[in-house]
């Protein structure tokens, strides 16, 4: 029996798409599947174990490296959200004005950047403040952060501005509200899930980094991606099946919110 | 007397002045850890190399004829330096290859992505989602495990008899960029996806009730559509894999180094500041090539349509 025509059907491509799927969950898959092996190998499987995520939560490193990678996230991503909060505010919703082009190709010149060249731009600069100043503290793994985290912070911000309605904030302004009265209680409601957006969206990029926490740490400033590098290079025991289950667990929860967030726009 | 448009002027300046103040905090920020190292790097490119790193406060050009030059320690005689040129072209064919098979494979799953019924393809969306999303460390880590001596390539086919001794895939040109494949295929699917969602079917339709074969459809009505989709997914892809670090680093050995890992070797073992610095610049070059080609293109693409 045929079926009916379906124009928008190309022979194979459901095949490819199906390798594609199976290439991107493939190496997910069998990365999580040790991460519950009983045995110290990829070659055997010895039964379901808990033990090498008892051994990862009882390594003092990477408890350690977790903590720090938190921390220079939030810290990151909080300052990161504001700067580029106000900034779009400032380059939105205006008739064009002398800088406003050059301002916006700053905002979004550390997405066009390899990672790698600034990597070692901070590592150049960073090495002459501290030995300037002596300071050789998270501040900063938290500045490069912040600066690199800035175009995703932004993004959604000024999407969601864009999208807005002006008239609301004029109804409030003929109300007799004062600016500040009338982005309190009009334009920041509004503007709320997409600065959850970009906090979100930076505070994932900041803890993923690898290549320029590498170049900018100082000594015993590892966070769990430069920790996990170093061991990549060593013999690997499924411990970093375990450490890397948890932290993808927890990328996926971050990004699932984000999703939800992002999916409500009324 | 103030005249009305003169007070409206002073309203716009006021305005103007606020908007720069907004946008202070963003602009400091960047200039201190983005902006003005990149100042910085250039400077450097042009300085003498420090015997324990760093630099010499002298005036050099050594540094950028060593990114393209050698210079022979007998007889003084500059010859093109070979080692590096051909990590360049390493670097330049393994993005490439990686990019013409990334939009092999990410064109035809955006297809599919675009013409599942709309319930079910943001599902699908989120399933290219999530390794985008997923650490690029980890899933290097995950390519690592299938293609590494012990790994499950090589451990399968031992199980079934075919081999008696592992094939060595890991630290390999091929290791390196299957890798970058992983990580950068989703980049590619993306921009296509929002391209080929936007395909008005009823012009298929119409291809092919002018007789025309399914390729031709494809070929004729499609991809001309999606151009602007494929030009920005191969520069996403493109641009991060001629740079990449981590993928080289983990999955590729001392002899297939790219300029990733060329550029962290002069700051590490090799003490060349300077070279690391103007080989970083080049690769922004390169990268800007990229970028001047994709707006270049699309600025025309605009126009046309």
């Amino acid at each position: 029996m045929a079926r009916p025509f379906d124009v928008r059907r190309q022979r194979g491509f459901t095949v490819v798409a199906a390798f594609c799927f199976a290439l991107l969950y493939l190496p997910i898959v069998v990365l999580v599947t040790y991460a519950f092996n009983a045995g110290e190998s990829i070659a055997n499987w010895e039964g379901v174990s808990l033990r090498w995520f008892v051994a990862a939560a009882g390594n003092a490193q990477v408890i350690d490296a977790s903590i720090r990678s938190l921390q220079i996230a939030t810290a990151a991503a909080l300052i990161a959200t504001t700067a580029a909060t106000l900034a779009a505010l400032a380059t939105t919703r205006t008739a064009p004005y002398r800088g406003q082009a050059a301002t916006f190709a700053a905002l979004n010149l550390p997405l066009m950047v390899p990672e790698i060249v600034t990597a070692v731009a901070l590592l150049i600069v960073f090495a002459r403040i501290k030995m300037a100043t002596g300071y050789t503290g998270l501040g900063y793994l938290i500045a490069a952060h912040t600066a690199f985290c800035i175009p995703f912070a932004y993004l959604p911000i000024r999407a969601r501005l864009d999208g807005m309605d002006l008239n609301l904030e004029r109804a409030a302004a003929d109300l007799y509200a004062t600016p500040v009265r009338a982005f309190r209680h009009v334009t920041l409601p509004l503007l709320w899930p997409g600065i959850l957006a970009g906090f979100m969206l930076a505070f994932v990029i900041s803890l993923d980094d690898v290549v320029i926490t590498e170049f900018v740490k100082s000594g015993g400033q590892e966070t769990l991606p430069t920790y996990m590098l170093g061991q990549l290079r060593r013999v690997i025991t499924p411990e970093m099946n375990a450490i890397s289950t948890a932290f993808l667990a927890l990328s996926i929860v971050v990004v699932t919110v984000f999703f939800l967030v992002s999916r409500k726009r009324d | 007397m103030i005249r009305p448009d003169g007070a409206l002027e002073a309203a716009r300046r006021r305005d103007v002045r606020a908007r720069w103040l907004l946008s202070a905090p963003a602009l400091l920020i960047l200039a201190f850890a983005a902006i003005g190292p990149l100042l910085v790097v250039v400077l450097y490119s042009f300085l003498t190399p420090g015997p324990y790193g760093d630099v010499i406060w002298s005036f050099s050009t050594d540094a950028w004829v060593g990114v393209f030059l050698e210079r022979d320690i007998f007889d003084d005689t500059l010859s093109l330096a070979d080692a590096h040129m051909s990590i360049f072209v390493r670097s330049l064919t393994l993005a490439t290859a990686t990019t013409v098979l990334a939009l092999l494979i990410g064109f035809p799953t955006a297809y599919f992505i675009a013409t599942r019924p709309e319930r079910t393809r943001e599902l699908w969306l989120f399933l290219i989602t999530i390794p985008f999303w997923t650490n690029i460390l980890i899933r290097t880590f995950g390519m690592l495990e299938i293609i590494r001596n012990e790994g499950l390539i090589n451990t399968s086919l031992r199980t079934l008899g075919l081999i008696d001794r592992p094939i060595q895939m890991l630290f390999t040109d091929g290791a390196v960029m299957a890798g970058m494949l992983y990580v950068y295929l989703p980049l590619m699917v993306l921009p296509l996806y929002a391209s080929l969602e936007k395909l008005d079917f009823r012009l298929v339709e119409a291809g092919y009730d002018l007789y025309a074969t399914p390729f031709r459809v494809l070929t004729r009505i499609v991809l001309p559509l999606v151009k602007p989709g494929m030009i920005a997914g191969s520069i996403l892809v493109f641009i991060p894999a001629l740079g990449a670090y981590v993928t080289p680093r983990v999955l590729g050995g001392g002899k297939t180094m790219m300029l990733g890992t060329l550029i962290e070797l002069q700051f590490g073992q090799g003490r060349n500041w300077p070279l690391g610095a103007a080989l970083s610049i080049t690769l922004m070059a390169m990268v800007m090539v990229a970028l001047l080609v994709y707006v270049r293109y699309a600025g025309r693409e605009v126009r046309h349509g």
